[in-house]
């Protein structure tokens, strides 16, 4: 931005006013980054900097990664308006399921990634099944869902721990992409690669949705704003490169993430099927007078929260380095927090990937700030229990502000 | 005392981001009176009297109000409620699992130290109950009244609070003819014993029945208010005042040309979800031709609402028999999908509880109910998704900025266009349209007549179901009577009159 006359040019600007419910909703997405990012420059002042040393910016994605997974699954769970609370205690099941199919059975890893999914999907049905076809709310399956398979956890690991788990499989959660171009003064050459690559695809994918709005003739963002939004974002991404790459590379699951980001991102926003998903959360009765078939994508929605928890499983297991019947504690708390910071209503309808994935990392930040500044973890608790409060509280502010006729 | 000024709402504007809703709004209600409002839908009447009740709190808006000759500025509702304002919403707001009697003191409970003396409340729910004409046990829950009656318990509650100032929003939309005639009988006795009272109506004869004094409100000004006395109380004047032309007619022109037969259904009959020995629809058999309007005339609880969602893809009622046949062919709608496959569509009577996804936009709306004519593989082509929203928007005439605009904003009339784009998009065959007209301003009446006029045109087989009579033997070109389950009688158009359809509807009533 330049410095000369910025008063006279303003009044000039033709209003906008075609556009502004589409960027008002934008504007709650806004927030919910601002808020990230808010939190990741306080704690990097509160710990002198060390929030953002590249062996914590790591961790932060290995550490976190399954309730981003959780919570990419519950967001589709809470639209619809459903919940799930037994999503802790399938990681914990799943996780032993793969540890015996390893230790016990002799499956390679992938067997037991495979046998991982399965399980969950087999657990999404049964519990989709109970909520789609037979009518009994999610809360209720989900609650009993998670004694069951807490249960069946215990009975499998008969109360003791399997350790000493292939290094393949330890990878998916706590390994990192080999270094494949070699390294330049010390950073990994992959990563910085990956990095300017995913930044450069973030732009020409904008600027080709764009050029598709014109030409078909359809309201779209002011160009600055646009610039602005994806420079920012852009740097962001390669900023992030650079500070991974001088610890251990990409980490694999940053990969999987990724993947999973951009594939339900699509799925909400483009199939039928996530369109179904928001059509039943906005209002079911509607959705089932315009012929959705409301219990088929009720168990899908079950069935797909299944797979992702036997994912979270797999992967909160390799980092783990074992199985252990405590795993997965509270899980389900944290992905559902996730989702409601991230944007989500309570009563269904309105919520998104994106927002979710920014939802978890805000509650990652906060773990890692905390940890940093050796806050005692009975206090972390709290404190993250009051940023979930704020977070809902400011958004239903926000709308009340917005004033709904 | 007698003809003193009771409310004085000055030029009161409201701009909601800018837009204007109320543009200077002003109204003086006489002690004692029946005050009417008309306006077309969105001209900003139930803005107004959210300004009044403390919905919108002062300070939202510009301009002033006096009530008894004091100037107020109401924060909530319950400021309002103290001096004896009380708002009855055209959708009831009561507790359908308490009584009647808890319903009419909720919030206002007889109780000492937080106890409730249920012995008074009952008493006095009793007696608020004579007083409102309603023969009920005040332990009856509000669940087992139907919405006539549980009108009269919002007006109890209201007489409860000693209201002084009674605003009705649309009181007789959801009512049948019967519970109207009561309603307003009983607001014309409240009007003996001094309460005064506003009324929001789209029914001008019930407005002309009963209201002394007309306040015209469109564009969120004030238009006219007529003293219903004298010469210009005129349902032509006040129509003409709403929407700023003549409408000579009420019903747009049509030259019917009826095709082939498109749908024969013989002997349905539906039994009750719940109570499953009971017959809701009884053996009801009736034809619809290519580019025919026929009509569905019925009470309330006749059975209208439940044969058409029951063929439907049988999303009503259990134990469906009979048969459906299409151009000639016997076809099978278990579910909504099957049924929207074979060409059906169905408009519901309730639109914000079965038609509309509230919180989404236009766009998704008027996709909703045909997704895969937009869809490849899955995928939804979300641009030309927006371009089909788009040209419904122009051609219905829906009022919005754009089709981003959140359809639970939009007021009864566009609302009810974004369903009928929905199910236009569709592309059936067979338009069953539930009360298509309810709650709708006359203005958006004649545009929504238009469009049913067009499907015809295009050689759709057009059912319409509706309340009010007039509307049937305006628009259609056969009616058949329903009355407890069964078809009671078939009208051509040239022999229809409100009278000869009553009897059949009430055939079989005792």
């Amino acid at each position: 931005m330049t410095t000369t006359t910025p008063a006279s040019k303003a009044p000039t600007e033709p209003p906008v006013k075609r556009r502004m419910p589409k960027l008002s909703i934008n504007l709650r997405q806004y927030g919910i980054v601002a808020a990230l990012a808010v939190i990741v420059i306080l704690f990097q002042i509160l710990t002198d900097g060390r929030l953002l040393l590249p062996g914590n910016v790591n961790n932060l994605i290995q550490q976190n990664a399954y309730v981003l997974i959780l919570a990419i699954g519950m967001v589709i769970v809470i639209i619809a308006g459903h919940i799930d609370l037994s999503v802790g205690s399938v990681v914990a099941m799943v996780g032993a399921v793969a540890a015996i199919s390893m230790n016990n059975w002799g499956l390679p890893w992938w067997g037991a990634v495979l046998v991982s999914l399965l399980v969950g999907a087999l657990v999404g049905a049964w519990q989709g099944y109970w909520v789609a076809f037979v009518g009994i709310p999610a809360f209720i399956v989900t609650l009993a869902g998670m004694l069951i398979f807490r249960g069946l956890t215990l009975v499998l690991l008969t109360g003791g721990t399997i350790s000493g788990l292939p290094a393949e499989f330890t990878a998916i959660g706590a390994g990192w992409l080999p270094s494949y171009l070699g390294e330049l003064a010390g950073r990994d050459v992959l990563t910085l690669a990956l990095g300017i690559l995913t930044a450069v695809a973030l732009i020409v994918f904008q600027l080709r949705t764009r050029a598709t709005l014109a030409r078909l003739d359809l309201p779209r963002e002011p160009l600055a704003s646009m610039w602005t939004k994806n420079g920012i974002a852009a740097i962001a991404i390669v900023w992030f490169a650079w500070l991974l790459s001088d610890y251990s590379g990409t980490p694999i699951i940053l990969i999987v993430l990724a993947a999973l980001i951009l594939i339900y991102n699509f799925v909400l926003n483009r199939t039928v099927f996530g369109r179904h998903v928001y059509a039943m959360g906005g209002n079911l009765f509607a959705a089932v007078m315009s012929g959705v078939k409301t219990k088929w994508v009720n168990f899908y929605i079950f069935v797909n929260m299944g797979v992702l928890a036997g994912l979270a499983g797999v992967v909160s297991t390799a980092r783990a380095g074992g199985a252990v019947a405590s795993a997965g504690q509270n899980y389900e708390l944290d992905a559902i927090a996730a989702v409601f910071i991230g944007g989500a209503a309570v009563q269904g309808g309105v919520g998104t990937v994106v927002g979710a994935v920014v939802g978890g990392l805000v509650m990652g930040v906060l773990n890692m700030g905390l940890s940093i500044l050796s806050v005692d973890a009975a206090w972390q608790m709290t404190i993250k229990g009051l940023v979930l409060l704020l977070a809902v509280a400011f958004d239903i502010f926000n709308k009340r502000r917005a004033g709904g006729r | 005392m007698e003809h003193s000024i009771i409310l004085r709402m000055n030029n009161i504007v409201k701009d909601f981001n800018g837009v204007k809703a109320l543009d200077g709004v002003s109204l003086e209600v006489t002690r004692g009176q029946v005050h009417g409002i008309c306006g077309e839908n969105g001209a900003g009447k139930s803005t107004l009297m959210k300004v009044l009740s403390g919905v919108y709190p002062a300070g939202s808006f510009d301009g002033s109000i006096e009530f008894e000759d004091h100037e107020v500025a109401y924060k909530t509702i319950n400021d309002s409620e103290h001096d004896g304002i009380v708002i009855i919403h055209q959708e009831l707001a009561l507790s359908p699992y308490l009584s009647i009697a808890e319903n009419i003191f909720l919030g206002n409970e007889n109780a000492t130290r937080g106890v409730i003396d249920w012995n008074k409340t009952n008493r006095e729910a009793a007696l608020l109950l004579a007083r409102v004409g309603l023969d009920e046990n005040p332990a009856t829950k509000i669940l087992e009244l139907g919405v006539g009656k549980q009108q009269l318990v919002e007006i109890a509650k209201a007489l409860s609070k000693r209201v002084k100032l009674l605003i009705l929003d649309e009181p007789t939309a959801a009512l049948n003819d019967e519970d109207s005639t009561h309603l307003l009988g009983l607001i014309d006795h409240l009007r003996t014993q001094g309460i005064t009272c506003i009324i929001i109506s789209h029914k001008l004869k019930e407005i002309k029945r009963i209201a002394d004094t007309v306040t015209v409100i469109r564009d969120g000004k004030t238009i006219e208010t007529i003293d219903m006395a004298g010469p210009d109380a005129t349902e032509a004047h006040i129509i003409r005042a709403m929407v700023g032309r003549d409408l000579n007619n009420l019903f747009p022109p049509r030259e019917p040309a009826v095709g082939a037969e498109v749908l024969r259904v013989e002997n349905w009959t539906v039994h009750h979800p719940v109570d499953v020995a009971r017959k809701v629809v009884d053996g009801a058999s009736f034809t619809v031709n290519a580019g025919e309007i026929v009509g569905f005339a019925g009470l309330m609880g006749a059975g209208r609402t439940e044969l058409a969602m029951s063929i439907f893809g049988r999303s009503y009622g259990t134990n469906i028999s009979g048969q459906v046949f299409k151009d000639g062919t016997e076809i099978q709608m278990r579910t909504v999908g099957e049924a929207i496959e074979h060409g059906f569509a169905y408009a519901t009577e309730d639109r914000k509880r079965y038609g509309l996804n509230l919180i989404g936009d236009i766009t998704v709306n008027v996709s909703a109910a045909a997704l895969a004519k937009l869809a490849k593989y899955g995928v939804i082509d979300k641009h030309r998704e927006y371009k089909v929203a788009d040209s419904y928007r122009q051609k219905m005439n829906i009022k919005a900025p754009s089709v981003t605009s959140i359809t639970g904003k939009l007021s009864g009339g566009n609302q009810q266009k974004v369903v009928l784009s929905k199910w236009i998009f569709s592309g059936p065959d067979v338009l069953i349209l539930d009360e298509p007209t309810r709650g709708i301003d006359v203005g958006a009446k004649y545009e929504i007549y238009g469009i049913i006029n067009e499907l015809a045109a295009q050689g759709k087989a057009v059912i319409v179901i509706s309340s009010e009579l007039p509307e049937l033997i305006g628009i259609c070109d056969r009616i058949y009577a329903i009355s407890e389950g069964k078809l009671t009688g078939e009208v051509a158009k040239a022999d229809a009159s409100q009278e000869t359809l009553m009897h059949y509807m009430t055939a079989g009533k005792d």
